[in-house]
């Protein structure tokens, strides 16, 4: 009964289930779209500056259309009350997190995959340094919203205030991150500086919050 | 409140009016920036008494999570609470330093902007003690709390190395910068004093605490012995 | 192999006095809710290959009771055991939940369901599902969501996704709301032949007329604690219960 085997199999029935109703993804898809016109509207550089402040837009527009896919990840467990049948079950409480995470990982790459074309063509963005490298920062700091995110919103299952008290409770910690992959992305795509620090700053993030999560999900999910 | 209490409060305020004195008295005038510079005089001391409380708060929901012991929550919820208020005060003293001093009311300097973080941090922290319902309040905050401490060096590491990407002002001299040896004597006291001061704000809040536990258990066996409110 | 007490259906002394271990002991269990206690002291022995029916108004505490023995929630004071031990976890292969809400998801089909379910049991063949459904008298091969099923189908789903994996022990919460007199009739009738089987089983219900023929007790609770029957415990009183239809 290990745990990856069963977070596979999560991981595959929450896949298959959006893939059937497309309730989430359509309407995140949708909210992407629309900041990063919003965004355009709101800050209308040239080429040269835009490089500048790509990093900065393009990551808080993926953050705000994070949480908007981090705040449905228990709406389904939460619904007829299907997340009892897990609990009483002997399967790990791990393997269930981390399908979420992997779920949420998959939802919020795509919404990215959509919103990083459209900030490229509506800002005429052309990297200087190495593109390779924008994707390494992409996966290792979409993994840190991701991984917080999804321990967060099973916290904000119990509170008054659910859909608020998760970017209350996220932000703040992810403040570290969102430094190193603006500055990573803007270092990348000026080819001003060196990204190294950054990436290994946020291998380090995402180490450290993994471990972190893994070690106090039984709890916060037995916290009945 | 028993006689060693009273002691200690009668102590802690000569200790808040010692360091006074000796901040606003003794201790010499600075060069260039003259009087205001005395606000260092609470601005450091504060942030170190911040981030003490603020390791308690982390030791107490480790404790807390591990035993499950109504102390520890307690403790971590005064802390979390006296933590915020001197953190508040850092934050306050920094730009009414900075403006007269430096011409800016802000700077993103390292240990400045690591104390705001710590501030959003904690406030987050206290706001979902306030809004969770149901009986597992503590369990949640004693995760959330676990997460923000394990935060704090990786929030001064980033900003550290951001700032030495993009450098800019830095409040009361750099890392490096000396302290004169007659400004030491100023700073410590106020840090005792302020020590103190935070000690006596906790355990009122932890009485504070136990006592609501206190009443929460008193009505609990009323539902018992009777018919349930 | 327990040899079963003579069948106790006129609810007199619930509290059989047993030389075996009980398949479930609760010891004085309290459970508050903030200020509210919705258990208050409750204590029970449950003997193995027995079903129990739990009866009581709304508010004694019986979901509460189910909810703590399926190891959902911690009791505030007081302990249970169930199969021997105190670590609900470690036993959770052999306990089986019905709760009170359908615990199934609305956008899968029913064999979707209970692939899934019985995968958390680390049980991978298809014949289990397709048995457990059978006998449920579901049709396996039927695609429609569960979203869809008629209310007296997703009963008997959520109680074929109980007993999949074959448990020692199984809990039910209230399986017989809003499902047709026939249906509840058969599915009492199941749980009887899961007790011959020598596992135990427990039942809250408001229809305990329906769990009439099949008990072997009937379990009283009020203001959150386990009562001794009303001194007039004849089968008529319990009977007298009208049927609730929700």
């Amino acid at each position: 009964m290990s745990t990856m085997t069963m977070a596979r199999a999560t991981l595959a029935k929450d896949l298959r289930m959006e893939w059937r109703s497309k309730d989430a993804i359509n309407s995140m898809l949708f909210f992407g779209l629309l900041v990063v016109v919003i965004f355009s509207f709101a800050f209308n550089p040239n080429a040269e500056e835009s490089r500048h402040i790509a990093g900065g837009l393009i990551w808080v527009a993926f953050l705000f259309a994070a949480v908007v896919a981090l705040n449905q990840t228990w709406a389904r467990e939460l619904r007829n009350q299907v997340l009892d049948a897990y609990r009483v079950s002997p399967a790990p409480a791990n393997a269930l997190f981390l399908a979420k995470a992997f779920g949420n990982f998959i939802f919020v790459a795509v919404l990215e995959l959509l919103m990083a074309p459209l900030f490229i063509v509506f800002y005429n963005l052309r990297s200087v340094g190495p593109a390779w490298q924008l994707v390494v920062v992409a996966v290792l700091g979409t993994w840190a919203l991701v991984v917080n995110g999804t321990f967060f919103a099973a916290l904000s299952i119990r509170t008054r205030n659910r859909e608020m008290m998760l970017p209350l409770i996220l932000f703040p910690i992810s403040i570290p991150a969102l430094l190193a992959m603006v500055d990573s992305t803007t270092s990348i795509l000026t080819g001003e500086a060196s990204p190294d620090f950054w990436m290994k700053m946020l291998l380090v993030y995402d180490v450290v919050f993994t471990s972190v999560c893994l070690l106090l999900f039984e709890s916060v999910l037995n916290a009945e | 409140m028993n006689l060693l209490t009273k002691l200690f409060l009668v102590l802690t305020v000569a200790a808040l009016g010692y360091a006074a004195y000796e901040g606003l008295v003794v201790a010499p005038t600075e060069q260039t920036m003259g009087d205001v510079q005395r606000i260092f005089y609470y601005h450091v001391p504060s942030a170190w008494t911040a981030f003490l409380l603020f390791f308690s708060n982390f030791i107490a929901s480790i404790v807390y999570l591990a035993k499950r012991n109504a102390a520890a929550d307690a403790v971590a919820a005064a802390t979390a609470e006296v933590g915020v208020v001197f953190c508040t005060v850092v934050l306050v003293t920094g730009p009414i330093w900075a403006r007269p001093v430096w011409g800016i009311w802000w700077t993103w300097d390292a240990r400045l902007t690591t104390t705001l973080v710590l501030w959003l941090i904690y406030v987050s922290y206290l706001v979902l003690r306030r809004y969770s319902v149901g009986s597992q309040t503590s369990v949640l905050a004693a995760a959330l709390a676990i997460f923000g401490f394990v935060d704090v060096p990786i929030v001064y590491m980033t900003i550290r190395w951001f700032r030495t990407q993009h450098p800019s002002p830095v409040i009361g001299g750099g890392e490096g910068s000396g302290l004169h040896p007659s400004m030491w004597p100023p700073l410590l006291w106020n840090w005792l004093a302020f020590s103190m001061l935070a000690v006596v704000l906790v355990v009122a809040r932890y009485r504070l605490q136990t006592m609501e536990q206190e009443v929460e258990k008193e009505h609990a066996h009323a539902a018992l012995q009777g018919s349930p409110q | 192999m327990h040899q079963p007490d003579s069948r106790e259906t006129n609810g007199s002394d619930d509290r059989p006095i047993l030389a075996v271990e009980p398949a479930i002991l609760v010891a004085n269990v309290v459970k508050f809710f903030g200020r509210f206690a919705a258990l208050r002291g409750a204590s029970y022995r449950f003997a193995a290959g027995h079903l129990y029916v739990i009866v009581g108004d709304n508010g004694a505490g019986k979901s509460t009771l189910l909810r703590i023995i399926a190891g959902l929630m911690e009791p505030s004071q007081g302990s249970v055991t169930v199969l021997g031990s105190a670590s609900l976890r470690s036993v959770a292969q052999r306990v089986g939940y019905m709760g009170h809400a359908p615990l199934l998801y609305d956008e899968l089909s029913g064999m979707e369901n209970l692939r899934y379910f019985a995968g958390l049991y680390g049980m991978h063949d298809l014949a289990v599902c397709r048995n457990a459904m059978q006998m449920m008298e579901l049709d396996p091969d039927l695609s429609r969501r569960v979203g869809q099923y008629s209310q007296g189908m997703r009963q008997r789903l959520s109680l074929a996704r109980a007993i999949l994996h074959k448990p020692e022990v199984i809990l039910l919460d209230e399986p017989f709301s809003n499902v047709d007199v026939h249906s509840a009739g058969e599915m009492a009738a199941f749980l009887g032949r899961l007790r011959d089987s020598g596992k135990t089983v427990l039942v809250i219900t408001h229809q305990a007329n329906v769990m009439g023929q099949v008990a072997d007790a009937f379990v009283h609770m009020a203001a959150g604690q386990i009562v001794t029957a009303p001194s007039s415990n004849q089968p008529a009183r319990i009977d007298s219960v009208p049927a609730r239809t929700q």
